[in-house]
């Protein structure tokens, strides 16, 4: 019959708009600044820089190697590299990022600067509520903005964090142990050398200098 | 105690005693002053209040909250809205027609507050008493499309030509219904004045009112009449010469700022001054339904029939998609057309099945009932078995792209 549609659909609305008022689940709209929903563990929409222990320009895990600058397909990386060294988390003398600017205005959120990083330097942030009044500087965030804590990594992605931390740590057993070994050897080698006479390696030298650096 | 007739009476009242207090030659002036403004105030006050209700409404329909950041629960969202447009840049197109382009809005406000004049808001509270005012609000009224196109035509853009052609077909087409429609009432009141319709349907036999919606064909003519009406202000599922989707704003595209929101203002006074209409012919105006229920005042009868149909209209936008041009005229042409003749065939029954034909009241009331129903469902079943014969669901064939 005509007509039978149309009160088919006004009896649908009809109780759309009272069942809105009487059903508080029908009504999915999140009130955004009072009621925020939780972002999925696996969200991420900027990068940025981790440190590990509480000083960031110590601490800092980039060694400045440039290599997510070269992959960068947007290019929204800027990297300059420092003339001096420090030592990094096994005590190795690493360069650092005398300059690390990310344009996030022109960041495509693609991670693959993430991903080539051999470092675990560089990893993807949470943030969202970015908006500036000043639309060139504002979204220009340099090495001191960009610069977080690893506890801040392990709070947004627990997961992620957990499995980078034990990598880690792996390797800073292993250097350990390899530092350990070298020291062995250079005890060694050093009544060696007494006996041989002032013949000192430059192997010694520099295992000498790596446990020292260590402790 | 305040007797219910003064309450009812309080603002033809107050408008008396202005005018008692002004010099005699200029009790005319002020009298036609404290009218017209008070409808301008009144029923742009309403706009303000139909916006923010309208939103609300259709959100609460898609099970959103609507409007609720501005004011408590929102309702100062018309505020902001006004300050809003009154603050946006006016742009011009450099090819408008300037003058043309600058009077539309003007006109199409003006022309829709002019359809005030004739209406019924209360007891004694009637701007113009008439004689012809049924006339006058037609003739008054068609001269929206004539705003319509100045606005269409001046702005000089193809998709605000566009949208005032589909405007002007549609209130052409959709007119004739509207108006025959108001024909059988008329027929049965004897006459044009709005005045004396509401004033025929406030009779009580019964303690019920004899209002022209409880007689078949007025039931019948007053669906056609709202459903002309949706079409004639150019709501949804009418909404063919604004269509959003289609060619974004329709005639008034090439608006801006204070302008648009007369475009606007102006569409929904036409949907009040409609809906106005439709009360006095089919609802009985000011009066009440029932005798026991008399002694609320006339006004607030008005006002309370005037939200409900407010209310029908934003449930019918919240419900029913947009029509097609061919969709459109079909409907308009080979159903409402024939189905308001039709109405107009059974309330001249309806005349003619008096008391001396049909018997006396009970059961002479109900075979003359019967019969006028008889005469609007048969047709209305032939029509809607023929229009939806035409109407076969298909396969698409894709003529070049496959």
């Amino acid at each position: 019959m005509l007509g039978e549609g149309i009160i088919q659909g006004l009896v649908e609305t009809a109780r759309n708009f009272f069942g809105s008022y009487v059903e508080k689940d029908r009504l999915t709209t999140v009130q955004y600044p009072e009621e925020r929903l939780t972002l999925p563990e696996a969200s991420r929409n900027f990068p940025f820089l981790l440190y590990d222990g509480s000083d960031p320009e110590a601490g800092l895990r980039c060694v400045a190697c440039q290599i997510c600058e070269k992959e960068c397909p947007p290019r929204c990386i800027h990297i300059e590299k420092s003339k001096d060294k420090k030592p990094d988390f096994v005590g190795k003398q690493q360069a650092y990022p005398a300059v690390f600017d990310i344009d996030v205005a022109v960041c495509m959120s693609c991670q693959i600067c993430v991903e080539v990083c051999p470092f675990d330097a560089i990893r993807m942030d949470k943030v969202f509520e970015l908006s500036t009044s000043d639309r060139f500087g504002g979204l220009l965030w340099t090495k001191e903005q960009l610069s977080k804590p690893n506890a801040y990594y392990q709070k947004i992605h627990p997961m992620e964090a957990a499995e980078t931390d034990e990598r880690r740590e792996k390797e800073l057993a292993e250097a350990h142990v390899k530092a350990a070994a070298a020291a062995a050897k250079a005890a060694q080698a050093e009544p060696m050398s007494q006996k041989q006479g002032h013949g000192a390696p430059a192997a010694v030298q520099a295992a000498k200098s790596t446990t020292a650096v260590h402790e | 105690m305040i007797s219910a007739g003064a309450v009812d009476q309080v603002f033809v009242t107050l408008k008396d005693w202005i005018v008692m207090r002004t010099p005699a030659p200029l009790q005319t002036l002020v009298s036609i002053v404290i009218e017209v403004a008070t409808i301008i105030v009144v029923f742009a006050a309403l706009f303000a209040l139909t916006t923010v209700f309208e939103r609300k409404g259709l959100g609460r329909m898609q099970n959103r909250y609507g409007p609720n950041r501005v004011g408590p629960c929102g309702v100062l969202q018309p505020i902001a809205d006004a300050v809003k447009s009154l603050i946006k840049e006016d742009v011009v197109p450099r090819a408008a027609d300037h003058v043309v382009h600058y009077l539309a809005p003007l006109v199409l406000v003006g022309v829709v507050f002019l359809t005030y004049a004739v209406l019924p808001v209360g007891r004694n509270m009637t701007a113009v008493n008439l004689d012809a005012g049924v006339l006058y609000f037609f003739a008054v009224g068609a001269a929206t499309e004539l705003a319509v196109f100045m606005a269409g035509w001046s702005s000089h853009n193809k998709y605000s030509l566009l949208g005032a052609m589909r405007a002007i077909a549609q209130m052409v087409s959709y007119e004739i219904p509207l108006i025959l429609s108001s024909v059988a009432v008329i027929m049965i009141a004897g006459t044009l004045s709005t005045v004396k319709i509401v004033e025929q349907q406030g009779r009580f036999s019964g303690g019920i009112a004899h209002w022209y919606v409880f007689t078949p064909w007025g039931l019948a003519g007053f669906i056609l009449f709202m459903i002309a009406a949706t079409a004639e202000t150019n709501r949804s599922p009418f909404d063919l010469p604004e269509g959003e989707s289609e060619i974004i704003a329709g005639y008034f595209i090439e608006y801006s700022g204070f302008k648009f929101a007369l475009f606007f203002l102006a569409e929904y006074l036409e949907m009040f001054a409609v809906s106005g209409l439709g009360i006095t012919l089919f609802l009985g105006g000011w009066s009440s339904p029932v005798s026991f229920l008399a002694w609320i005042p006339s006004w607030l009868w008005f006002f309370g029939k005037l939200l409900a149909l407010i209310f029908a209209f934003i449930w019918v936008r919240g419900t029913v998609p947009r029509l097609r041009m061919d969709q459109l005229m079909n409907f308009a042409w080979k159903f409402m057309l024939p189905m308001t003749l039709v109405v107009i065939l059974s309330a001249g029954i309806w005349h003619f099945l008096t008391v001396a034909v049909v018997g006396p009241k009970p059961l002479g009331g109900v075979i003359r009932w019967l019969v006028c129903a008889v005469v609007i469902l048969a047709p209305y079943i032939t029509l809607a078995r023929g229009l939806e014969r035409g109407r076969r669901i298909e396969k698409r064939v894709y003529r070049f792209a496959e």
